[in-house]
């Protein structure tokens, strides 16, 4: 067996955490609370992960200003997923919901409070009472900067809870042994630029969302997409990774988030003839339908001509009618964004918006333990020991075909703990490290000394720009088969450039040319297994949605799709229709 | 647009220096970060930090034209030429407008920046009203962007001692917390020549902050219970 170079340096932990936000911290926190030695790995300090961008906040049944029971919120969610969503996972998140929204209120989260002093909530879209009656008001907020306030106080837990940080290091690849087991990673430290291999018995991947490979987005920079390049590294395959998010209110040309809370504190959209055309769209919901149903609401009015604005091409979001004093009240952060970003007060004028990439449904595939798991020769699936994904980066699946607003800060806790949870059983059955293989580590060292290799005259950022528009272009909101394919043909052309890359900067220290070169590797799958995922699905559901086949079809594509990067393979798993405890919520026609 | 840039890569011969660059960019509706990201298209052994672009995530804090500002957030057209970027001051440089912030971040986990509370925990949530809860407004709002502190002369001549604007904003955000039972502890830990009263109320730190967050007035908060305490 091949040794593990002798010169690198080694780290060993009961568990290795990929990823500092919201999903990695409260994995981390059960596990440093119950007394097993913790290592979270971020490329960024973890305040910094795109958790803190998160505004509007996290639904759950509390019924603290209105009567509400999990059990409508998990019909909503089920509904809102279109169906894709599996029951096990959506019960399981609703049931647990209340007591995680109280534990992140005893931790210290600064909630927005309800003249009683109760958790302050607010309307949602997709949120209804009683199995798709009257808006439900579900979504617990902290001002409109709820996810700046749940991963400041999970990280000042993790600081109590002695939790060991290894910050600004980048993850590279998963190291496995022959029998499949997950051992831990390679990574590389962002300052000094040596590589460090952190051995484990438990590695749990919660690297987020990969919304850069859009070029309107409302996504940070660091939303690269690098767990999911690592699973697809490793041989394991991606789910559902045709399912993007568009959010309807981005701020136009900028992409920026303008949250769905706007429209549930009583917000609304025109077009360029003052009409609230939502009213056409979804009679009954209106301006809070699903996103899903927004964004292609408001990309036929702009494809329609009713685009405002000398190009036509956004639709405006009044805010005004609410008044200075609500608007500095429960969304002072959006106030502040508009006015910096898009330049206007929405105190005095409406926000110019347009739909803007935002969530990514799709990920590794896991069961609700966090366990990620890969179709079985016997039976239909079985985890990889030692490995587990959390939070954007994985597809339990909660959200389906289209996520709820509120719904992902929810997925990070209770999920976070549930993974939490197993990984401490876990380590309890497995008490002895097994032995790693060099031969995984040393191709992952090959891997980063590529780019010490002067090759050809393509640059980092050039190719990332030609990444993003073709994204932008080939996989956006309306796609059919000719886009798809014209989208795949140029992403093999710019497969072959990638190639030929070499960066101007080949020092150590700090050098961020070396790791926006790995984000691009790493977004170049991403994009691959995007496009070679919706061209397959020949419906529409939920988020994705094909000109060319525009009706859901439930008889052949009631199905979770499978993507593998050798040959570009697709496999399908059943939709887990059975919930834990109560009825399936039978496929149906879903209006808003 | 004409930019003086601080360059300095350990690995290099080169001491230290300022780089003039120009770069052909319309600064309209752009950001101090646009025009850095330019440069680095350009020059890719430039090296900062950043990442959510929109103010709220604080990686990007640099010194330009001898203010710290976040660069995502500052207006492009309304800079003086030449813009002179320098890291922020009071820190270890590790490369260009990179420095160390672990002598920022020390600080911060000084104060034992969470919420301390004893008792059981309720089966909901504790009760807060809504006037309790404002008193936390202007202080958890805080990016730990590092604005204030490396603004801050006191810090610069003992950022080992003083804890400095942002982590005392931190420390007051729990004292000001109706839900926290460790005030009298809290106090007893500031209660200190350096720690809370290297602070001279110059309000630089107020002046620095891009979130318009006043660590001034927090600190002046917590040397009146002090005050009150002895009476």
């Amino acid at each position: 067996m091949p040794k593990v170079p002798i010169q690198m340096d080694k780290r060993v932990f009961d568990a290795v955490i990929v990823g500092g936000g919201g999903a990695g911290l409260r994995a981390a926190l059960q596990l440093a609370g119950s007394g097993f030695k913790v290592a979270v790995v971020s490329k960024v300090f973890p305040t910094r992960s795109h958790t803190v961008s998160a505004q509007g906040g996290i639904t759950a049944a509390l019924g603290n200003v209105s009567e509400d029971n999990w059990h409508w919120h998990m019909f909503d969610t089920v509904k809102g997923s279109d169906y894709l969503g599996d029951q096990d996972a959506i019960e399981f998140m609703c049931r647990e919901a209340a007591a995680a929204v109280y534990e992140l209120e005893h931790m210290g989260l600064p909630f927005s409070r309800l003249e009683n002093g109760k958790i302050y909530q607010r309307a949602f879209g997709g949120q209804s009472k009683n199995f798709g009656g009257e808006q439900a008001i579900r979504t617990c907020a902290c001002a409109d900067r709820t996810g700046h306030a749940l991963l400041h106080t999970l990280y000042q837990r993790n600081l109590a809870a002695r939790t060991q940080f290894f910050d600004e290091y980048f993850a590279l690849d998963l190291i496995r042994d022959e029998a499949g087991y997950c051992l831990g990673v390679t990574a590389l430290s962002i300052e000094t630029g040596e590589p460090l291999l952190i051995e484990a018995r438990t590695t749990l991947l919660a690297t987020g969302g990969a919304g850069r490979v859009f070029w309107n987005t409302s996504n940070a920079m660091i939303n690269t997409g690098d767990g999911l390049g690592m699973v697809l590294r490793a041989g394991l395959p991606l789910e559902d990774m045709e399912f993007w998010q568009f959010h309807p209110t981005g701020i136009a040309g900028v992409g920026s988030l303008i949250t769905e809370g706007a429209r549930g504190e009583g917000g609304y959209l025109l077009n360029n003839k003052g009409e609230r055309f939502m009213e056409r769209y979804a009679p009954h919901a209106v301006d809070l339908a699903s996103r899903d149903v927004v964004s292609r609401a408001i990309a036929t009015e702009i494809h329609e001509g009713r685009g405002c604005g000398e190009q036509k091409d956004h639709v405006l979001l009044k805010l005004d009618h609410l008044g200075e004093k609500i608007i500095a009240e429960r969304l002072p952060g959006i106030r502040e964004l508009s006015i910096r970003f898009a330049g206007t007060d929405p105190v005095k004028s409406p926000i110019p918006v347009a739909p803007t990439a935002h969530y990514m449904m799709g990920g590794i595939p896991t069961n609700l333990h966090g366990q990620v798991v890969v179709p079985a020769r016997y039976g239909p699936e079985e985890p990889v020991p030692g490995l587990y994904a959390v939070g954007e980066c994985a597809c339990v699946s909660v959200h389906g075909a289209n996520r709820l607003g509120g719904n992902s800060l929810l997925d990070l806790v209770v999920f976070g703990r549930a993974a939490g949870n197993h990984m401490i059983e876990y380590l309890r059955d497995n008490p002895y490290p097994r032995a790693v293989n060099g031969k995984g580590v040393g191709r992952s060292l090959q891997r980063l000394a590529r780019w010490d290799e002067k090759r050809g005259n393509e640059s980092v950022d050039g190719l990332s720009r030609e990444l993003r528009q073709l994204m932008q272009k080939h996989c956006g909101v309306y796609r059919s088969h000719g886009v798809l394919t014209a989208g795949l043909d140029q992403l093999n052309l710019l497969s072959r450039r990638m190639e030929t890359i070499s960066l101007g900067d080949t020092s150590r220290v700090f050098n961020t040319a070396r790791i926006e070169a790995l984000e691009l590797e790493n977004l170049m799958l991403v994009a691959r297994a995007s496009l070679v995922s919706a061209l397959a699905r020949e419906e529409s559901r939920g988020a994705h949605t094909r000109d060319d086949f525009p009706s859901r079809d439930d008889d052949r594509w009631l199905k979770h799709s499978l993507y593998s990067l050798e040959g570009d393979q697709l496999d399908y798993k059943p939709v887990r229709l059975k919930a834990l405890s109560v009825e399936t919520f039978k496929p149906k026609e879903r209006s808003y | 647009m004409k930019f003086r840039l601080y360059r300095f890569q350990p690995e290099s011969n080169q001491p230290p220096h300022m780089q003039d660059v120009e770069l052909d960019i319309d600064p309209n509706g752009k950001m101090l970060l646009d025009a850095l990201l330019e440069l680095k298209a350009r020059d890719d052994t430039l090296a900062f930090r950043r990442s959510c672009r929109e103010g709220v995530c604080g990686s990007d804090a640099v010194n330009v034209n001898g203010r710290n500002v976040l660069a995502c957030i500052t207006p492009l057209p309304e800079l003086k030429q030449p813009i002179e970027i320098r890291p922020v001051p009071g820190l270890p440089v590790i490369r260009d407008f990179v420095v160390d912030m672990e002598p920022f971040f020390r600080q911060y986990k000084s104060i034992k920046p969470w919420l301390i509370n004893d008792d059981p925990e309720p089966e909901r949530e504790r009760l807060q009203t809504p006037e309790e809860r404002a008193e936390l407004e202007g202080a958890y709002e805080c990016i730990l962007c590092g604005c204030c502190t490396t603004a801050c002369p006191s810090f610069w001549w003992h950022p080992d001692k003083f804890v400095g604007p942002a982590g005392l904003l931190q420390a007051w955000r729990f004292i000001a917390d109706s839900r926290d039972q460790a005030t009298e502890e809290r106090l007893d830990y500031l209660e200190d020549t350096y720690r809370l009263y290297r602070c001279r109320g110059i309000m630089n730190c107020v002046e620095a902050c891009p979130k318009g967050l006043n660590p001034t007035e927090a600190i002046g908060r917590i040397k009146a219970l002090l005050v009150k305490r002895k009476v």
